[in-house]
């Protein structure tokens, strides 16, 4: 017994010399960095700008792995391929109306449409997903939906490079967001603003249907105790479609947004966006929904910072290919001292 | 205890099933290759002498066997066009040439993915197809650096038509079986390292690479003849990984040098975003960019739109010399592929691969009591004295290390989504 304890406390020193020694090196590296002031201001405004942009994109993802989380306790991994089919319905819808002529005569209306037609895709996307994949064995151990969400995940990125072809497709041109604009000292570009806007907006959307609608009550009845609310007359079934309806919403409205900013789809572009959005909702404490749109924002501009401003300082060869490093390192650091997430329930651990 | 007992049973039990099953395969799969070697030795001696001899044995076709080319193509994916250029090139060199060595020739087509784990599972799947003659490929260096291996452990050769990385024919790192008819990018980054200084007039220059055998060692050889051309200078020499979207970071940094030219040579997915995300930093709006034959694709082109233009990209010249490419290759090479114009630009050293291939087949072939026997070492000694040959991409001639390129580059630049090609001049 008394070992056991000495051992666990080892375990924790270590991590925390760990976790102070990775703060330490940030610390030292950035102070180096901005001492050698290569990097102009105007440069690291972009920057954060940048980060926040992809890191909205990644909110948005990770708030479906997290609603879906928070109901269920299973991780949706397929998640990252409704995001994808969003993007490849944003792709079509674009270019039908391209040809159309409408993004011409009417681009805010073009783009009206073509958002909701990704949305309405991603969302039917997820409630299949629910249905078919996930459904028939919601009494089956943990582990079973999982595997299962795996298998989900590469059934839909194969269709749709079955569908549509492994090579990378370029995306119509939005002239409509072209152009950049500044607010004082702050200048970002169009697209930036669209992509910054339009995520708080549905994140917005999603806190008041959540804290102010029945609906909203319910799932968080769900989230409490399903057994609970089934008694109270709660429709499980339906909430939980509702949910995964909900994360299929939001991630077609990434899927867009993303390739506003990247103009270009790929089936397999669902993978890493998927991936770092779900260290966004591990990293703001998983079951959480305020804490997965902090945790995406975190990851975004850490990605895009970090490597310039950790690194660049010490003389690293070509820092940036290390971001992922760094972002995930940063998850690492987050668990060590918080190991539920950032704003992540204390009985969930 | 008795459980103990139970459970070794169970294994030793196991053990024998499994013995069984090794044993009956090992038996099942020796006995007809006994059949096949037997008549032959007992045949014909010179030939069966000849194939002993090999450290890697023989191709042995009986009369109407077909004669199997594997291909090694990058078939999938945002660079699929690279590959399928190069397939359409030999399957158009097929169609004028069906037969080696009087025998039918059948393509074994496999992906590589342009990854070295693609290239790694390409090779595997056709050194299990037996007698395969000689493979044509890897479409990426990357990949090609497992293929020549495990195809060489083998002794079947690899010709490739688009690898360009130094390292697959240096001296040190060349694997026994390995050729190309691609140019050698320590040719290729000397060109633009040239045309940047002489034509552009530019002299600082930053790089990013992919971590790709082909750009990783592409961009070290602009970085390196850059400043001994021009007294240029390399600002920075970034890279960044396969599969990035967002390039602002790595942007950002190489801004803060303002560098007068920014050369990619990397793939066509991450050279598109790069292309478009560098017209949009503010610190590189004066920059002119660069690339290489690994985005000289229209599919490039599409998928950076219209930050496309203005960009400078190095390849193989395909003004060739003759009439052949244009009055005859091209239109086969529609029929062949569907396509009203190449899609990328190696299709002419595929069919010149093919082409060598099948004469050092030939020449390394001899026929025994109707059967054709190939000895391996033979048909690589074959391949590798191959000189002088009349190629559509010139004149070839392979040196020790598998370089067989008469090596000539061009640069081109994109004018309203199109290649123009504007040096050097003809």
């Amino acid at each position: 017994m008394r070992g056991r304890r000495i051992r666990f406390n080892l375990v924790n020193l270590f991590l925390w010399l760990l976790g102070g020694g990775l703060l330490a090196f940030a610390a030292f590296g950035s102070f180096l960095t901005l001492v050698e002031g290569r990097i102009q201001p105007s440069q690291w405004q972009s920057l954060v700008i940048a980060g926040i942009a992809l890191g909205s994109v990644y909110a948005l993802i990770a708030l479906g792995y997290t609603l879906v989380y928070g109901i269920l306790f299973m991780i949706n991994f397929a998640h990252g391929e409704v995001f994808m089919w969003g993007a490849f319905t944003a792709f079509f819808a674009a270019t039908a109306l391209n040809d159309a002529g409408l993004m011409v005569s009417n681009p805010v209306l073009a783009f009206f449409l073509v958002l909701a037609t990704s949305m309405l895709v991603s969302m039917l996307v997820a409630i299949m997903l629910e249905r078919i994949a996930y459904r028939p064995l919601r009494g089956a151990p943990r582990l079973v939906p999982l595997i299962t969400a795996i298998g989900a995940s590469l059934f839909l990125q194969y269709t749709a490079r079955g569908f549509y072809g492994s090579g990378v497709r370029a995306y119509p041109d939005y002239t409509l967001f072209d152009g950049t604009i500044s607010i004082g000292f702050l200048s970002l570009s169009v697209k930036q603003a669209v992509v910054i806007l339009a995520a708080v907006g549905l994140m917005l959307a999603l806190y008041v249907f959540i804290n102010r609608t029945r609906t909203g009550r319910a799932m968080r009845a769900v989230s409490e105790d399903k057994d609970v609310a089934a008694m109270m007359g709660i429709n499980v079934d339906r909430i939980i479609v509702t949910t995964f309806a909900i994360g299929g919403l939001l991630a077609g409205a990434a899927g867009i947004l993303y390739t506003l900013i990247f103009n270009q789809v790929l089936f397999f572009m669902g993978f890493l966006p998927g991936i770092k959005a779900f260290t966004a909702a591990v990293l703001g404490g998983i079951g959480n929904v305020i804490g997965a749109a902090l945790g995406g924002l975190i990851l975004g501009v850490v990605e895009q910072l970090g490597p310039n401003l950790f690194l660049s300082g010490y003389g690293v060869p070509s820092p940036n290919q290390l971001k992922d490093v760094i972002a995930f390192s940063v998850l690492v650091l987050v668990l060590i001292f918080r190991p539920s997430g950032l704003l992540g329930r204390k009985e969930n651990t | 205890m008795q459980k103990y007992m139970r459970w070794s049973g169970m294994l030793v039990v196991l053990m024998l099933i499994l013995a069984a099953c090794q044993s009956g395969d090992g038996g099942s799969s020796s006995e007809p290759s006994a059949g096949e070697s037997d008549p032959p030795a007992s045949q014909g001696g010179g030939g069966a002498a000849d194939c002993d001899a090999d450290e890697f044995g023989c191709i042995e076709l009986a009369e109407g066997d077909p004669i199997v080319i594997g291909t090694a193509l990058v078939l999938t994916g945002a660079n699929e066009t690279l590959g399928l250029d190069s397939q359409y090139g030999a399957q158009v060199a097929n169609e004028l040439r069906p037969e080696i060595a009087g025998h039918e020739v059948e393509f074994n087509f496999q992906d590589d993915g342009c990854s070295t784990e693609g290239g790694t599972a390409a090779a595997r799947a056709l050194v299990s197809e037996e007698n395969i003659a000689g493979v044509i490929g890897t479409s990426c260096s990357s990949a090609g650096i497992p293929a020549a291996e495990i195809l060489s452990a083998e002794g079947i050769m690899l010709v490739s038509a688009s690898n360009t990385a130094p390292s697959l024919t240096a001296p040190d790192t060349h694997e026994a079986f390995y050729a190309r008819t691609a140019h050698n990018d320590s040719i290729q980054g000397a060109a633009m390292a040239q045309f940047v200084c002489e034509v552009l007039g530019l002299t600082t220059a930053a790089t990013i690479d992919d971590g790709s055998a082909y750009a990783d060692q592409l961009a070290a050889v602009f970085a390196a003849e850059f400043p001994s051309q021009c007294d240029g200078s390399i600002t920075a020499e970034e890279a960044v990984t396969v599969g990035q979207t967002d390039f602002t970071g790595v942007l950002e940094n190489i801004a803060a040098d303002s560098p007068e030219f920014l050369y990619f040579p990397i793939f066509v997915a991450e050279g598109a975003l790069i292309t478009q995300q560098a017209r949009e930093t503010s610190g590189l709006d004066d920059t002119a960019l660069g690339g290489a034959d690994g985005i000289l694709t229209p599919d490039w082109i599409a998928a950076a739109g219209s930050a496309a233009n203005g960009t400078y990209l190095s390849g193989p010249d395909l003004a060739f010399s003759g009439d052949f490419y244009a009055d005859e290759f091209l239109p086969a090479y529609t029929d062949v592929s569907g396509e009203s114009e190449p899609i990328s630009v190696f299709h002419a050293h595929a069919f010149d691969a093919y082409n060598m291939l099948a004469d050092a087949i030939e020449a390394a072939a001899f026929t025994d009591g109707g059967t054709t026997y190939i000895p391996r070492s033979a048909l690589r000694d074959a391949f590798f004295a191959t000189s002088g040959y009349e190629g559509i991409t010139g004149t070839l001639t392979c040196d020790e290390n598998g370089d067989c390129a008469d090596a000539k580059i061009s640069v081109s630049e994109v004018q309203d989504g199109d290649f123009v090609r504007i040096w050097p001049e003809e």
